[in-house]
Parts: C-alpha cells; sequence; structure tokens
C-alpha cells in the first residue's frame, strides 16, 4: 500500500503468500573480462535480518565451553538429532543436510567469528551498517553490491518483463539501476510479526490481542496449523522465493546478481535446539540454497551464495531459552565457484576472558573481508576499488583470498 | 507554553486524521494548543471545498455516462450486425498509460514455482477501479494456475469514462486528506458523507456521480447549516437516483395516470429514519407516505434533456402528485417544489433530528456509548443555533469530555490507511492502492452495503479478519517503506511521550526495520482514536 502490490484476492486471499522474502537484481548482464575463459559468474547475496544465532548453526562442539554457555540448546555432536560434524571442532546444525553435502563435495564454507565492523547491538543499525558497507551507521542510500556494480561493464539489458518489485534490500540499491519480482498477491505478516503484536496487545489493549489472536486461529485453521511446507510459510517462502530467483538467473538473458533477505532470525525466547524455531528457518534456508543449485542447473558452477547477517547472538543463553543480540556469528559460502569444504576460522575461544565485552563470540574476522574476496574471486574487482567505493574506509579490512575456485 | 502529547494524540487522532511525518511538527503543534489546533481548520470554511483540475460537475458527468452508454449501445448493435462478438468500445485516452509489460516467459517461470492455487477471480460485484497503482512498474502479481499455463492475457482495458472519474474524485480527496494540518474538517466531511451515503455500486450514475455529490452536497455545508445541507442532499441527483426518487410518481399526477404507475417510497423514508428523525423520532407510515408524496417530482433531467440539462436536478410537475398534504401533524399546500423544501425545513428543525445527529456525532468521535451530558449538549446547541453545524463542532471541541475520554475507538480502515500515509509523509498519485485495501478491509469507498452506511462502533472494525488482514497490510509497507524510515522517528512524530513504553520497546526491539513499521502501524496509538 500506500503503493503496494496488486491485490486480486478479493474472494480468496490465501495463495501465493510471501512474508519476510524478496528478491531484487541488477538490470543488466554484466559483460565480464572473464569471459574469455568461458565463466559466467553469478552472485547471490542472502541477508538474514534479526541477527543469526552463529554457535547455533555452526556449533564449535569442540570448544569445552560451548556447551555450558549454550544450555539447553546447545548442539551436540551425539543423541536423537546429532549435528553433522565439518571437521573434529565444528559441527552443522542438523536441520541444514543440504548445505552439509556441498560442503562434503567442497562447493561449499564456513567463516566463523566474524561480524561487520558494527560493535553495538541495534538491529536497524546493524542492518544499515551490513548492506550498506560503511564503516558504521548512518543513513546512506545505497548498498555495497549497488556500488560494486558500477564498477562493472555494463551489459545488454536483462529481460524487460522484470519490473521493479516491492522491495529491494539496501545492499543493492543506489545509482546501478536493478530490477525486482516478487510472486505475492498480498503478502502475509510472519508469525514473529503477529506474536510481537499480540504480546503487545496483550499489555496495552487486550480486546485487541483477543481479536487478532483469533484471527491469527482463524488463518492457522483455514491453511491447515502443521509444520509441512506450505504456501505461507516461512521454510516455503524461502524456497520459493529462490526457486524463483534460481529460474531467472539460470536464464541467458536473466540476471547474474542479485540479493534476496529472509527475516525472522531474531531468536530471543525458544530459539530451539536442533529441532525447535530456528531449526525450522534453518532447514528453509537450507531448501533455499537447494533451490538455488537445482534452479540454476549448468550455471551453479559459476556461482557463489553469500549468507550473512547484521551480528551475532549472546553466547550464554537468556532465561527463556533463546539469545539475546550479540557480536561474532558466521557467514556462509555455497556454490561451485567456492573453494570449499573449510570452515575458516581464527577461533578466539568462548572462557569469559575471550568474549566480547564478556557476552558474545569475539569477531576475529572482518565480514567485509569475506565478501571483498568473493567479490575480487568472482568479478575481479581491485583493491583500490573495492577499499574505496564498494566498502568506503575499509583499507585495513583487506580481500580474503582463495575463496573462489 | 506547555505540552501535552496525550492531548495532541486526541487532538490529532480523535479529531483529525493523525499527525503528519516529515517536517510538519503536526504533534509539537497540537501539544502546545491542542484545543486551537482543532479549532483552527474551523475558521476556513471554504478550505473545506475541494477543486482540482479536471473534476466536473454532476450534469456533466451524467452526459458523460450517457454519451458512453450510447457508444456501447452502438458498439453492440454494429457488431450484432456483423455477427461479432461484442466488446465495449475502447477509449484511448491521451492520458491512458500503458500497463506493466508482460513477458509469458517470466509468467510460465512464475507459475511453475507458484503453489497450488487456482487464480482467485475478483468478485463479480466489484468494482473494476482495481487496477494496479499503473504509476509503479511492477511485476505482474503473478497468480498460480496449477491447470495451465496462463494464456496471454489481453492487454488490461483502458479504463472508461466512469471508473476514470471515480479514480479522480478518490485521488482528489485523498490528496486533501493527506496533506490538510489536522484534518478535522475532512473528518467532518466523512462523518456528513457516511450519514448521507449513497452507494457507488448502485449503477454507472452512482459511480461517476459518487465523488461530485460529497463536493457539491456535502462539502459547502460541512460548516454551514444543517438544514442546507439535507436539502442539498436530497435534490443531488446521486441520491435521487441511489433512493429511486426518479421512479416516484404522484399517484394522481399526469404521469401516474398515464403510466398507471406510484409512489416509491424509499426516499421519503430514509429521509426521516436515516438522515434526520431517526429510528422511533416520532414519525408514522402515513407520515412517510405523505413525504413521499410531497417530493414526487423530485428528480433529474435524462439523456433527452426535456426537462432540463440532462444530468441535472429538475422538478418534474407532471409526476408531482397534486393537493395539499399532513406530515408531523402540519399541513403543507400544494405549492410544487416549495412544498417539499418546506417539509425538509421543518423535519430539519425538529427535535428529534436534533437528538439523533447529536447522538451519531458524539458516537463518531468520542465513544460507541456516548457521554449523554454531552450528547444532550450538543443537541441543545444543534437547536439553538438551527442546526449550526459549525457550531455543533465547535462544541463538540470545546467540550471536557471529548479530551478526557479514553480514545477507545478503532479507527475505521479509512482512517488508518489515510493516518498511515501522513505519517509515511506519501501523498498518493494513484489511488488504486487505496482503493484495494478498501475494499479488503471491508470499507469500500463510497459504497458501503446499505443506506444506513457503515457502521461506526468497534464492534464493526475490530474484527478478527479485519485486524489480521490490517496486519498484513500493514506488514505489506513496512516491507516496501521500511527500508527508507527510521521507525522511531516516526513513532516520535505520531505520539512523543504520549506512546506507551511497551509499543516504544516492541519497536525498538523489532528485528528490522520493515517489521518496526508494520508493529507501528499496528500499535494501539495508531489504531484507536
Amino acid at each position: 500500500m500506500i503503493d503496494c502490490v496488486e491485490n486480486r484476492l478479493l474472494t480468496s486471499r490465501r495463495g501465493l503468500l510471501l512474508g519476510g522474502a524478496s528478491f531484487a537484481a541488477w538490470a543488466y548482464l554484466p559483460k565480464f573480462a572473464r569471459a574469455a575463459d568461458g565463466r559466467d559468474p553469478r552472485l547471490i547475496v542472502v541477508i538474514l535480518r534479526g541477527a543469526l544465532d552463529g554457535l547455533s548453526t555452526v556449533a564449535p562442539v569442540g570448544d569445552p565451553d560451548y556447551a555450558g554457555l549454550h544450555g539447553a540448546i546447545a548442539l551436540t555432536a551425539d543423541g536423537a538429532h546429532p549435528a553433522i560434524m565439518l571437521d573434529t571442532f565444528f559441527a552443522l546444525h542438523p536441520a541444514m543436510p543440504e548445505f552439509a553435502r556441498m560442503y562434503r563435495d567442497r562447493h561449499a564454507a564456513v567463516i566463523h567469528a566474524v561480524a561487520t565492523p558494527y560493535r553495538d547491538r541495534s538491529h536497524f543499525d546493524g542492518q544499515d551498517v551490513l548492506e550498506s558497507g560503511y564503516a558504521g551507521p548512518g543513513r546512506v542510500q545505497s548498498g555495497w553490491l549497488n556500488r560494486a556494480l558500477e564498477a562493472l561493464p555494463r551489459g545488454e539489458r536483462v529481460s524487460s518483463a522484470l519490473a521493479v518489485g516491492p522491495t529491494t534490500p539496501l545492499v543493492l540499491r543506489g545509482n546501478a539501476p536493478t530490477v525486482g519480482w516478487a510472486p505475492v498477491a498480498l503478502p502475509q505478516a510472519d508469525d514473529d510479526t503477529a506474536m510481537r503484536l499480540v504480546e503487545l496487545y496483550r499489555h496495552r489493549d487486550p480486546a485487541l490481542a483477543a481479536v487478532l489472536s483469533q484471527g491469527l486461529a482463524l488463518e492457522k485453521a483455514a491453511s491447515g496449523d502443521d509444520m509441512k511446507p506450505k504456501p505461507g510459510n516461512a521454510v516455503a517462502q524461502m524456497r520459493q522465493v529462490a526457486r524463483g530467483a534460481a529460474k531467472l538467473m539460470a536464464s541467458d538473458d536473466g540476471p547474474r546478481i542479485a540479493a534476496l533477505a529472509f527475516d525472522g532470525w531474531d531468536t530471543h525466547a525458544n530459539e530451539g535446539g536442533p529441532v525447535g524455531r530456528l531449526a525450522f528457518l534453518l532447514g528453509g534456508l537450507d531448501g533455499a540454497l537447494a533451490e538455488f543449485e537445482s534452479g540454476l542447473g549448468e550455471r551453479w558452477r559459476d556461482t557463489v551464495v553469500v549468507v550473512a547477517t547484521e551480528f551475532g547472538r549472546t553466547a550464554r543463553i537468556n532465561g527463556t531459552d533463546g539469545t539475546d543480540h550479540g557480536t561474532g556469528t558466521i557467514a556462509l559460502l555455497a556454490g561451485g565457484a567456492v573453494k570449499g569444504g573449510r570452515v575458516i576460522a581464527d577461533w578466539p575461544g568462548l572462557k569469559p576472558a575471550n568474549l566480547f565485552e564478556a557476552r558474545d563470540l569475539k569477531p576475529t574476522t572482518d565480514l567485509r573481508s569475506v565478501i571483498k574476496g568473493v567479490l575480487q574471486g568472482q568479478f575481479g574487482l581491485s583493491d583500490r576499488v573495492l577499499a574505496e567505493t564498494v566498502f568506503p574506509d575499509s583499507a585495513s579490512a583487506r580481500p580474503m583470498k582463495g575463496l573462489v575456485a | 507554553m506547555a505540552r501535552d502529547s496525550q492531548a495532541a494524540l486526541v487532538a490529532l487522532n480523535r479529531f483529525g486524521f493523525g499527525a503528519r511525518g516529515g517536517a510538519s511538527g503536526d504533534l509539537i503543534n497540537a501539544a502546545s494548543d491542542p484545543r486551537g489546533f482543532v479549532k483552527a481548520e474551523l475558521t476556513r470554511p471554504n478550505g473545506v471545498l475541494l477543486e482540482a483540475p479536471g473534476l466536473q460537475s454532476a450534469p456533466q458527468l451524467g452526459q458523460a455516462v450517457f454519451a458512453y452508454q450510447d457508444q456501447v449501445k452502438q458498439a453492440r448493435e454494429a457488431a450484432a450486425k456483423a455477427g461479432a462478438p461484442t466488446e465495449a468500445p475502447l477509449q484511448a485516452p491521451a492520458d491512458q498509460r500503458p500497463g506493466p509489460r508482460r513477458n509469458l516467459s517470466l509468467n510460465a517461470v512464475a507459475t511453475e514455482i507458484a503453489g497450488q492455487m487456482a487464480e482467485a477471480k475478483p468478485g463479480n460485484n466489484k468494482p473494476a477501479d482495481n487496477k494496479p497503482a499503473d504509476n509503479m512498474a511492477k511485476p505482474d502479481t503473478m497468480q498460480p494456475n496449477a491447470a495451465a499455463p496462463p494464456a496471454a492475457k489481453p492487454a488490461p482495458q483502458p479504463l472508461n469514462v466512469i471508473q476514470k472519474t471515480f479514480r479522480a474524485e478518490a485521488l482528489a480527496r485523498l490528496q486533501r486528506a493527506t496533506l490538510v494540518e489536522c484534518g478535522f474538517t475532512e473528518r467532518l466531511v466523512v462523518f456528513w458523507s457516511n450519514h448521507f451515503c449513497i452507494s457507488a455500486s448502485k449503477g454507472e450514475l452512482a459511480r461517476i456521480w459518487a465523488g461530485a455529490f460529497e463536493r457539491e452536497a456535502i462539502r459547502p455545508h460541512v460548516l454551514g447549516r444543517f438544514a442546507d445541507m439535507l436539502k442539498a442532499v436530497e435534490q443531488h441527483p446521486a441520491m435521487l437516483f441511489f433512493l429511486d426518487n426518479q421512479q416516484s410518481l404522484g399517484p394522481d399526477s399526469r404521469a401516474g395516470q398515464n403510466r398507471k404507475r406510484g409512489l416509491n417510497e424509499n426516499l421519503a423514508r430514509e429521509i426521516m429514519e436515516l438522515h434526520t428523525l431517526g429510528v422511533g423520532g416520532g414519525y408514522t407510515q402515513d407520515d412517510v407516505t405523505s413525504l413521499a408524496r410531497i417530493i414526487t417530482g423530485w428528480t433529474f433531467a435524462g439523456r433527452q434533456g426535456q426537462l432540463g440539462a440532462p444530468g441535472s436536478f429538475v422538478f418534474n410537475v407532471n409526476a408531482h402528485q397534486p393537493g395539499p398534504q399532513m406530515l408531523l401533524g402540519k399541513t403543507y399546500e400544494p405549492t410544487g417544489l416549495a412544498q417539499g423544501e418546506a417539509a425538509l425545513a421543518d423535519i430539519a428543525r425538529h427535535p428529534s433530528t436534533a437528538s439523533f445527529i447529536a447522538t451519531k456525532f458524539v458516537r463518531h468521535f468520542v465513544a460507541d456509548d456516548p457521554p449523554p451530558a454531552l450528547v444532550a449538549r450538543l443537541r441543545d446547541v444543534f437547536i439553538k443555533t438551527d442546526g449550526d453545524l459549525k457550531a455543533l463542532a465547535t462544541a463538540l471541541v470545546d467540550s471536557d469530555e471529548a479530551w478526557k475520554a479514553p480514545l477507545t475507538k478503532m479507527r475505521s480502515p479509512y482512517d488508518f490507511l489515510v493516518a498511515s500515509g501522513r505519517l509515511l509523509a506519501r501523498v498518493p498519485e494513484d489511488p488504486g492502492a487505496y482503493l484495494n485495501n478498501l475494499n479488503l478491509l471491508g470499507q469500500p469507498l463510497w459504497s458501503p452495503a446499505g443506506p444506513n452506511g457503515f457502521a461506526d462502533t468497534n464492534a464493526a472494525w475490530a474484527a478478527p479478519e479485519g485486524i489480521k488482514l490490517r496486519l498484513d497490510i500493514a506488514a505489506q509497507m513496512g516491507a516496501r517503506l521500511g527500508p527508507n524510515i527510521d521507525p522511531l522517528d516516526l513513532l516520535e512524530f505520531a505520539a512523543a511521550d504520549a506512546a506507551s513504553i511497551e509499543t516504544r520497546r516492541t519497536i525498538e526491539r523489532a528485528e528490522s526495520r520493515q517489521q518496526a513499521l508494520a508493529l507501528l502501524l499496528m500499535s494501539p496509538e495508531m489504531q484507536r482514536r
């Protein structure tokens, strides 16, 4: 509204629903200097909004302090839902078998104890820093990926049928023209937003709390309340957006560089361990990665998917079996062009003295180094362009070498 | 000057359309002089009038409909002669913007990846104004259709003159509501327009006239006299068409005798039941019949223009019931058009009318159960001033009850959407999204289900499905607009320190700007007035 997508679901609204996900892409097919060697590189950036718990996604099960800190939700290498050992020290969440397979095939990598330069704990500012590429918060209207596009030679326009979609993540906003696509009629608010609102109403407006709860229950009854992927739930939405994006990017005149955002990672309460809320979301992310792989087909070979989040979560769980806003976390890389099969980490340890501000995983790698390494490996951007234009004032964060095959 | 943010919320939300964002300073201005802020608009009666380039008078619009209908008819006849299927003639006006380009391969992709739902058809009785907002290029919203790949859809039909007019009228109203300072007079327009409602879904004339009716019969009198508004309304072609008075013939009139047809009491009944005296206001069925006789001949000139300019109000003496009539204990002599005008003037002055209007007025602005003392005071003002509506509005703002009563009223969908647009400082350039969302939320613009208008109580708007849909729409606004705003700044514009600590925390702790905006728009501070 206020200029939203058209809604044609006047008689039945429950069709294709899409909550916290969108897809946007560069409007041009870059002419790569590397076309000589037959590569046609593709880059997909996935932003996880809400701050992903890196310690629950890729767990340092070999760290003697991990189990105590993560308590009831800690992953273990044994038990009913064992985590998947990536090496002798790190284990992957069991909800991510597809990523585990890519990792085994050396087409996926983890970078651990990573963070943007942002050191406070506001989602809004943290996402601004993550997406803008600037060293600190402050409202800017362009993102690092868009500024990277501006440094690439512009080729033909991509399929003109792509029109500007409902949202373009900040990371891709800027002077370089973008296109978007969203397979939606009326996106529904996600469960997390609805629950927060019910909670607010419970305190301030009990009448509306009752009414909204009823409305949500009706919705559930109408769509069947179970955890099976179905249109409307987060997992189905993530897969669906990824599938659509992959299809578009696979075609010869489709976009080569795209960004998506998935919401819902702010797990303050009942985060769950090997099963539960985070597991459910990670399953969706894993499904999305699998959709990229199958949808891009032959093109997967030249693809890198970067998964990043604004900051991590506390090393110690809180009183409601969740985690609060933290600092260090993980970034994931997946794709045929990734030099994978590795967890890249300068592990800081989880002893109290080693934690950032005595509470968070200490970041030892600058996320900008990771992204610079990917941009350089895929598109050959120079150190200087990366340090001055794409990530201003970032000369100290050197591009990480050898991420791209 | 003392600042009172809570009073500012009352000023802006109870009386107005909510604080505007950006650099408006609305909340601060309202906080420093809440009553003065609201009353400032009452001193500018001309400010209530609405003129915009291209908006036409009811007769002009009536003629446009007649011409359009003739065109359709001719096209149909020509096609019938040629044995071809018929299509409405396409107008290709200069201002027609092309729709978004379609690309079948992309549609096929979307269809393939879509879920299992067959394409939803818009309800048959829905107006055809729900075009995508074509000022923003965007993808065709791809409806899955599991059964078959989507056939090439014909290009969207250009809007006909009726749809174009409806959208232009809607846009002018929305832009005014978005830009005006407090919005009290615009709220009064909406109140009176709903009190004397017509429905655009009655037919092509009603649809094209809906906006003109409000501009011509309601707006000039919102700060004027009730009796003048009543007369303007009951003589407006849109109302005469909506409640069938153009079909009502005096049984003993020349036309009634010739055609063996007679009264239609629809308008007469609603004048007394809904517009003036109210149910239990002391009228009988005989009074309804009498008033129906008195206003026979109140009609509008048709396409031939035999009685006057097509589409204009006329008094057709040949349809008028001759003779004196007894109404509410008083005899009205046969003075033609003046007979009905005298009757309306008396009904407007009736004490039942004063009570009915005062009750409805307080219910709308203050509480579902209107405080009796305040209703009594406003009734007395109405009587004493002979229905001076500016005095009525002033008395409401001057009352203590209106400032002390808790903000318990739910914003209607229209209030909610307009307040959101104001807070986001977005002046609509296309009414499509508003019209769609109003349809979705059960308040289609100028199209209530019955002559009693849209409900004005919380029971109507604080309903499970409605609130859930509001949340979906708020989430959609959040997704679209959230990245560009600072939600805490907006909270400052909307409520400042009158915001509850829980609302502030909820917004601060949202996991994204997008979510924060959705939660702000759904907060009690934005939903209640």
